[in-house]
């Protein structure tokens, strides 16, 4: 049990650039908020509080991906503050929706996009966190699973290891008794290439997987496309499959030329 | 048709005692499908719960069945490696197709459960509390030959061994299996070369065999157990007449010609055994997604790993058990990182405990030949292939 002279470890959930759902999934645990209060000082979230205590932190949550000079700055002064620094969501843990930047002219975007394009300062490139400072955990998915989140931080606080698998979607289709969408309909999935962690949803509701939780650690992703070729997706929908909310770490998955470990 | 009365409960005894009967000396019978539907319902009346064939999702799988009207009639399956299609059948069958995506280990073996929980105390004092509970008294309807193989198998393995599993072993303890022979293997199908065969040799309380011709649509019923006799007195039966006996006996020998696919007639155990640095294992990782699905789907595989959940107060603390796969990286995580790293590494490990070192640690091959690894790879990576290649590139290295 407590006592209450102890000292609770110090939260901070940060945001670069995102859309915010992934904090809103802390937000989300509405059964679990009272414990969790009770267990950590919330002392940075903005999402729930405009009261801000000064660092340093014992665990940061960091959503979002770095997209200016001043987010690499910042990013750098985060991890300074933060013990225990953990990054959430698509964006921070690949880049995000935002990294299809890496396939294009940003220049190009800024001209036809907006009115006056010298307003806008952004670099060439969305990057996730760890491209920038150490991350000591990656918890993925786009938004991250609510039950994952809480997984995380309770190990954090039993100070254990996170039991948050990395293998496929797969796993968790058969776990869940779901048939195989590819093998019994022909449809179009990325589950075996990627990282278990929304247990399954999209296969569950007869559609294939869409990757939201970015390529497993060994995903053997040039064995699956010619299966998505098969299932009628020409190269150009093979590519806009694969270039979601985890764009620039499939594309490495598919055209790394390393061999897998 | 009844010759008994319908609805004298069978009574649910601990260990069965399993006869091991010749097809010659056994009790034999016939039911039409008011007797099948009858079954479910005695067996039901009984406590049990009924799990067996019905489609869902475009596929047959196995699901809980109160009555007989959920079994799946006029279905059967078109199969291919990386390949299923429910197909229909003009005939109305309900036992003609195979290779589903779950096999009964999703009930005897599940694939999580909750072993125990632990409390602390204000005083700091823990208490901890056996979760497994009572388990369910299931009867199976519908166990292909092939997966009474396996059912056999995950027995040594599971509740055979020094370290049984409590759970497991209950649930196997009170299962009923009432086994439905093959007359129509698919085509992913090759148990008769993994020394079995589309005919219900052992294991059972009842075997079914389907018999469809211009006499009716019928079951020839072979007695495996006292219990499977005792549930047959319950439903409406009529003694086997030599018509139907003969169509159930010849479907289920002709099937055994009619294998979609055969194992290379190697011996399995020292060629695997003999092939750690075979070239093959390069062209299989170049292909295999490690998506680990085989695994899964496979009726013997049993891996599992331990799951600690933890409150966020510390104060309550739960043990689960979970499937795992040797396919997941973190499956060989010993300190300091993962053994088996490569999916070289990993497919090699799957294939040859399966086929050989399964041998020396539990007495049998870990392979009865159902073929759902084939079928459910998304990639339709074929066991049956590797080996023929492992094997002539064995052959080859001895030539040289
Ligand atoms: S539906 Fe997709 S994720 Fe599920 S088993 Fe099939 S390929 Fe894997
Ligand atoms: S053999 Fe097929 S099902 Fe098994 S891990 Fe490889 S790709 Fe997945
Ligand atoms: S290895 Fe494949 S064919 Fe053999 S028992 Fe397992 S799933 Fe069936």
């Amino acid at each position: 049990m407590n006592t209450p002279q102890r000292a609770l470890p110090k939260l901070a959930v940060v945001k670069l650039a995102s859309c915010d759902g992934c904090q809103l999934t802390l937000l989300n645990c509405e059964d679990e908020l009272l414990a969790l209060a009770g267990q950590v000082e919330i002392a940075h979230f903005l999402e729930a509080s405009s009261v801000v205590r000064p660092g340093p932190y014992d665990l940061t949550l960091v959503e979002g991906s770095v997209t200016t000079a001043d987010d690499a700055l910042r990013i750098r002064r985060i991890r300074a503050e933060s013990r225990h620094l953990v990054t959430i969501g698509a964006c921070a843990t690949a880049g995000g929706i935002q990294a299809l930047r890496n396939f294009a002219d940003v220049d190009e975007f800024r001209r036809t996009v907006y009115a006056r394009p010298d307003y806008i300062d952004t670099l060439a490139t969305s990057t996730p966190v760890s491209a920038h400072v150490d991350v000591d955990f990656e918890l993925r998915g786009c938004p991250i699973d609510r039950g994952q989140l809480l997984e995380v931080i309770t190990a954090y606080l039993a100070g254990r290891k996170p039991d948050i698998p990395d293998h496929s979607v797969c796993f968790d289709c058969k776990r869940r008794r779901t048939v195989c969408v590819t093998v019994a309909h022909g449809t179009p999935c990325l589950g075996p290439v990627t990282h278990a962690g929304c247990g399954a949803i999209c296969p569950a509701y007869g559609r294939g997987c869409y990757g939201c939780f970015g390529p497993g650690r060994s995903a053997n992703l040039p064995a699956l496309i010619p299966l998505l070729r098969r299932d009628g997706m020409d190269e150009a929908a093979v590519e806009r499959f694969l270039r979601t909310f985890n764009a620039a770490a499939f594309d490495e998955a598919a055209f790394d030329e390393e061999p897998r470990s | 048709m009844a010759v008994t009365k319908h609805g004298e409960g069978t009574s649910r005894g601990k260990a069965t005692a399993r006869t091991e009967a010749t097809a010659r000396t056994e009790a034999t019978a016939v039911i039409d499908r008011a007797g099948l539907d009858a079954l479910i319902k005695t067996l039901t009346a009984d406590g049990r719960t009924v799990i067996g064939p019905t489609v869902r999702d475009g596929a047959v799988t196995l699901a809980e069945l109160d009555s007989a009207d959920a079994l799946p009639w006029g279905w059967g399956t078109e199969l291919d490696a990386g390949h299923y299609r429910l197909v229909r059948r003009t005939d109305g069958a309900g036992f003609a197709h195979s290779s589903g995506p779950q096999s009964w280990k999703t009930f005897l073996h599940p694939q999580r459960e909750k072993l125990w929980s632990a409390e602390r105390g204000p005083d700091g004092a823990l208490t901890v509390r056996d979760e497994r509970g009572e388990q369910p008294s299931y009867a199976f309807l519908g166990v292909r030959p092939c997966d009474l193989r396996a059912i056999a198998i995950q027995d040594r393995v599971l509740a055979g061994g020094r370290f049984a599993d409590d759970g497991y072993q209950e649930r196997r303890r009170g299962a009923l299996l009432i086994a439905a022979e093959c007359t129509e293997p698919g085509a992913t199908c090759f148990c008769v070369s993994m020394q079995g065969g589309p005919a219900a040799d052992a294991g059972f309380d009842l075997a079914l065999t389907e018999v469809i011709s211009d006499l009716g649509h019928r079951f020839f019923v072979r007695v495996g157990s006292e219990e499977g006799a005792r549930l047959l007195a319950a439903v409406p039966h009529e003694v086997a007449d030599m018509d139907t006996e003969a169509r159930a006996r010849g479907g289920v020998s002709l099937a055994r010609d009619r294998m979609g696919r055969a194992m290379p007639p190697v011996d399995l155990r020292t060629l695997l055994g003999a092939s750690p640095e075979s070239e093959r294992w390069d062209d299989l990782a170049s292909r295999c997604l490690t998506c680990g699905n085989c695994t899964m789907v496979c009726p013997t595989c049993f891996c599992t790993t331990t799951e600690e959940v933890t409150d966020l107060t510390g104060d309550h603390a739960e043990r689960w058990q979970r499937w795992d796969s040797c396919f997941d990286l973190d499956f060989s995580y010993v300190h300091g990182g993962a053994v088996r790293t490569s999916a070289r590494s990993r497919h090699r490990q799957w294939l040859t405990h399966k086929l050989s070192t399964w041998h020396d640690q539990f007495g049998s091959s870990g392979c009865v030949g159902c073929g759902r690894c084939v079928t459910w790879c998304p990639v339709g990576i074929d066991l049956t292939q590797e080996v023929a290649a492992l094997a002539a590139e064995r052959e080859g290295a001895d030539d040289e």
